[in-house]
């Protein structure tokens, strides 16, 4: 019954400007689809091809095998919730919802059933007669969701939708989305530059940057082996070190700076040859010693307790700065200046190609590359 | 192909509103052109434009337009000031009662401001006879320049205060407070802060103000007499008692448009440059007026309010009066209305309903064409209707009058005398300020509201007028609402192209004024300024604003 949409090869321009490229994605029926990007990375842009609201200049959208290209914005059976909520003023919430049901000519008794539904499904049913200026952001949103979803569309697209609200009615709203999401089994394609919201409602994310999509996979696959630098820096925060892979015993040594050289055992076979490459360690990937012993030298710049962690600001005796993340200790504060050394967890961290292409350890799972 | 049929509707539209623009604004406008450099005889002459320049008789005529046109800024801006910061900064009892007022007094007919300063203050005016019958002391002449100035300021001072007051409410209260903190308050902080504060604001509305008295023609018309100003010149040529001349008269009508033209971008320019937004967060706290000063402030604020009202109110007074000619007798009786009556009343008051209600729907209908078509298909052609649509703008309203006279006095479109060039007259005056608020209005709607009726299944169309106009239905019914005002108390236009058959109401006052028959005139007024009244209630019923676009 849901519906997968096929993007293949899609072109969007602007004049001579070329926004997008031959982008090709696959969304799963019934899946909740991110486009995270930072801002001008055209996911938006996107959205608005498959919903019909910008122009396609090349390439085919599927809706399962219908091509919607041609297709009238207002025949493509989509629900759309924007960024502004896209309320209308004019009208009761009751008729916001009902909106689209009026147009489809469905029987009045039907129509108010049905719109019943949504507004309780969305918690709206005690505002049904407000206008919407009587309205809080958050109870907008919700009246912008039902009458999404009161058309029982194909597919549900939203831009955005939770960058209006503040940050604890955000965290409320993306539950009740994601919840949902998960009861009416809608394939939903959702668009947002916040990467913990998109971690916490998607069940796949698409990183975008430059009109270009960079990988495709799960939170977690995200996260913990990004497909390349780019991934890895803007999906959490990363250090980034230089540094040089040996061979030895049929293992990957990586010479890193001040010294210290760390033994990687997930490194793909095939990338397994003396070559530049870059580390790129979590905060929470690299481990303080005060005592000395393994590690890379450096000095404690400032320290900052937030209770269930504490920040450490650092810089390496080569020069380079580092952010590091421990949960607290009852020790936890170090002095500024002094001389601590940092241990990496090799099984997390991950290294990349000199040209932060490539991720060359094991466990990369991009859908892009294998057109899942 | 869904698409391109319904990209040809609006192109379509797009061309039918040129079609009109040129036919009954620029065609018009050019044979106001073509009678100033063309000699009857057909040859091409500057000697009209010679003639005024060289004759100081017609010269002068300027030179007084602008001399009392500053004057009235000045004085303007002087009397509106002060108000709109008592207005801004205090809670002063009554003060709804006082907006309410100040609109009306600047919205009224353009020349009962002059004709109930005449009734108290000219020849035979109540206070007059009264002074010199109980001192013996004959009062200065209300005639001339000062009676300009004095019945025009009273006129236009709501214009500062309107403005001046949003200027005021959108001053945040921190930087109030910011500068108390850094030692400065009262009248140094009202000179240093506010004032600066507002700059952008005073400019605007100092402009505005010049272009309104530099176009009224009422006033000066009544009260000028010897002093002889612009706009009136134009229609002496045009229409005068003894000896017109239409070439002369066209050739002025040139040099006015100039001259309005040059306030107009000059006006453009400076808002653009001294624009600065400010927006309030903590809008300022109104304080409660104490002591002496607030005794003056009370006193300052109605007293002037009564100034500018009272005269009005005395003209309703006197139209119940008993009167015979232009002589009013003691007693009071309804006799005036029953000459009224018997003086097509019905006929006046019919028109100006049918022509304002036509008009307005004529207006709203390009207002909102226009407006969707410049901000949601800004095209170059739809840019060129927005400009051409500014056009009367610069173009006072006698001078609209002479063009489409010009225009369509004679076969094969010979219109004068119809109730459709009456209706086309208004058109052109007030559907400027309707499209700049319709503009305005729809430039606040984000596009996503129309994309998501869209993605409901509604078609484009069916999206416009079901999505798209009533939301801009707010912004227009206010704006509106003002044109209507406006286009009842029309006269500069009306006055060169009305008859018989199609007078309105103001017409019909100022044809009692102009025969001197007071009884009648106060009687017609009485009913045009309820009217007026009526209408500017029901807009503040329906904005319940104060963010009036006059």
């Amino acid at each position: 019954m849901s519906v997968q949409i096929n993007i293949l090869d899609a072109v969007k321009k602007y004049g001579n400007n070329t926004v997008i490229e031959d982008l090709t994605l696959h969304i799963r029926g019934g899946e909740f689809f991110t486009l995270l990007g930072p801002s001008g990375c055209g996911k938006t842009t996107l959205l608005r091809m498959i919903a019909g609201f910008n122009s396609i200049e090349g390439g085919d959208f599927y809706f399962n095998d219908t091509r919607i290209n041609d297709l009238d914005p207002a025949k493509r059976n989509i629900g759309m919730v924007f960024q502004n909520y896209a309320i209308f003023p004019h009208l009761s919430v009751r008729n916001n919802v009902a909106f689209g049901l009026k147009e489809r000519r469905m029987p009045k008794d039907q129509i108010a059933k049905q719109t019943d539904k949504f507004m309780k499904l969305m918690h709206i049913d005690e505002y049904a007669d407000r206008m919407p200026d009587r309205l809080s952001g958050g109870q907008q949103q919700r009246v912008a969701l039902a009458r999404a979803l009161c058309i029982e569309p194909d597919v549900l697209l939203m831009d955005e939708p939770l960058s209006n609200l503040d940050a604890k009615l955000r965290v409320e709203m993306r539950t009740a989305i994601k919840e949902i999401q998960n009861s009416v089994g809608i394939t939903t394609v959702y668009v947002t530059h916040d990467q913990e919201e998109a971690m916490a409602v998607s069940d796949r994310i698409a990183v975008m940057n430059g009109g270009v999509i960079q990988h495709v996979g799960t939170p977690k696959n995200i996260y913990q082996r990004p497909a390349n630098l780019f991934v890895s820096t803007f999906i959490g925060r990363s250090n980034i070190l230089d540094g040089t892979m040996r061979v030895e015993n049929g293992k990957a040594v990586v010479d890193l700076p001040t010294g210290y050289s760390a033994v990687f055992d997930t490194v793909a076979p095939e990338n397994l040859a003396p070559q530049k490459v870059k580390l790129s360690a979590r905060p929470e990937e690299l481990i303080v010693q005060k005592h000395g012993g393994e590690g890379l030298s450096a000095v404690v710049d400032d320290c900052v307790f937030l209770g269930l962690n504490t920040h450490y600001f650092v810089h390496l005796t080569s020069g380079e700065k580092a952010e590091i993340i421990q949960e607290s200790t009852i020790d936890s504060i170090i002095e500024p200046g002094t001389e601590v050394r940092l241990r990496l967890n090799t099984e997390k961290a991950n290294l990349f190609s000199e040209d932060g292409e490539r991720n060359l350890l094991t466990g990369v799972e991009n859908d892009l590359a294998s057109g899942k | 192909m869904m698409e391109k049929q319904k990209f040809e509707v609006w192109s379509v539209i797009s061309w039918i509103l040129l079609a009109a623009f040129l036919f009954f604004m620029v065609y018009p406008m050019f044979g106001v052109l073509q009678q100033a450099v063309f000699s009857p005889d057909g040859h091409f002459t500057l000697e009209q434009f010679g003639k005024f320049f060289s004759t100081p008789y017609y010269s002068s005529t300027i030179l007084n337009s602008f001399t009392v046109t500053i004057a009235v800024t000045v004085v303007t801006l002087l009397l509106g000031i002060p108000f709109a910061y008592f207005y801004s900064f205090f809670t002063l009892k009554g003060s709804k009662f006082l907006f309410v007022t100040s609109i009306l007094c600047c919205m009224s007919a353009p020349f009962l401001g002059a004709y109930s300063w005449i009734m108290l203050l000219g020849r035979n005016g109540i206070i007059t006879v009264f002074i010199k019958n109980v001192f013996g002391i004959r009062l200065g002449s209300i005639y001339g320049f000062n009676g300009i100035l004095m019945v025009q300021s009273l006129k236009f001072f709501p214009l500062v205060f309107v403005y001046m007051n949003g200027a005021f409410k959108s001053i945040d209260n921190t930087l109030i407070e910011a500068s108390a903190n850094m030692g400065c308050t009262g009248v140094r902080r009202f000179f240093k802060v506010i004032m600066q504060l507002s700059m952008p604001t005073i400019l605007a509305a100092s402009l505005l103000v010049f272009m309104r008295a530099f176009a009224d023609f009422g006033t000066p018309l009544l009260i000028g007499e010897g002093f002889r100003t612009f706009p009136v010149e134009i229609y002496n040529q045009y229409l005068g008692e003894n000896g017109t001349n239409h070439n002369f008269a066209a050739a002025i009508s040139v040099i006015a448009i100039v001259v309005t033209a040059l306030v107009f971008f000059i006006q453009k320019w400076a808002t653009n440059k001294f624009n600065f937004s400010i927006s309030a967060l903590h809008p300022v706290q109104k304080r409660k007026p104490e002591g002496i000063r607030g005794l003056l402030m009370y006193v300052y604020c109605y007293g002037l309010i009564a100034a500018a009202f009272l005269p009005q109110l005395y003209i309703i007074y006197l139209s119940f009066r008993n009167c015979d000619q232009a002589v009013f007798k003691p007693g009071y009786s309804l006799g005036n209305y029953q000459k009224a009556m018997k003086k097509l009343l019905v006929r006046s008051i019919n028109n100006t309903v049918i022509f304002g209600v036509v008009s307005l729907a004529i207006i709203i209908l390009f207002a909102i064409l226009i407006a969707y078509l410049v901000v949601r298909r800004p095209k170059p052609l739809n840019h060129a209707i927005d400009t051409l649509s500014m056009l009367p703008y610069i173009m006072p309203g006698s001078i609209i009058g002479i063009a489409l006279v010009i225009a369509f006095g004679k076969q094969p479109f010979a219109l004068t005398g119809t109730m459709a060039i009456m209706v086309i007259a208004l058109v052109i005056r007030r559907m400027p300020y309707t499209i700049r608020s319709a503009t305005a209005t729809l430039q606040g709607i984000p596009i996503s509201t129309e994309e998501a009726a869209i993605s409901l299944g509604a078609s484009k169309l069916k999206t416009f007028f079901k999505v798209t106009t009533p939301m801009m239905a707010n912004g227009i019914m206010s704006g509106a609402i003002l044109s209507w005002v406006a286009i009842v108390t029309e006269l500069s236009s009306a006055i060169i192209l009305y008859n018989n058959k199609t007078i309105t109401l103001t017409m019909s006052t100022y044809a009692a004024i102009s025969r001197g028959n007071d009884g009648l005139a106060c009687a017609f007024a009485a009913i045009l300024t309820v009217l007026t009244a009526l209408s500017l209630i029901l807009y503040l019923g329906v904005t319940k604003s104060e963010d009036i676009r006059l």
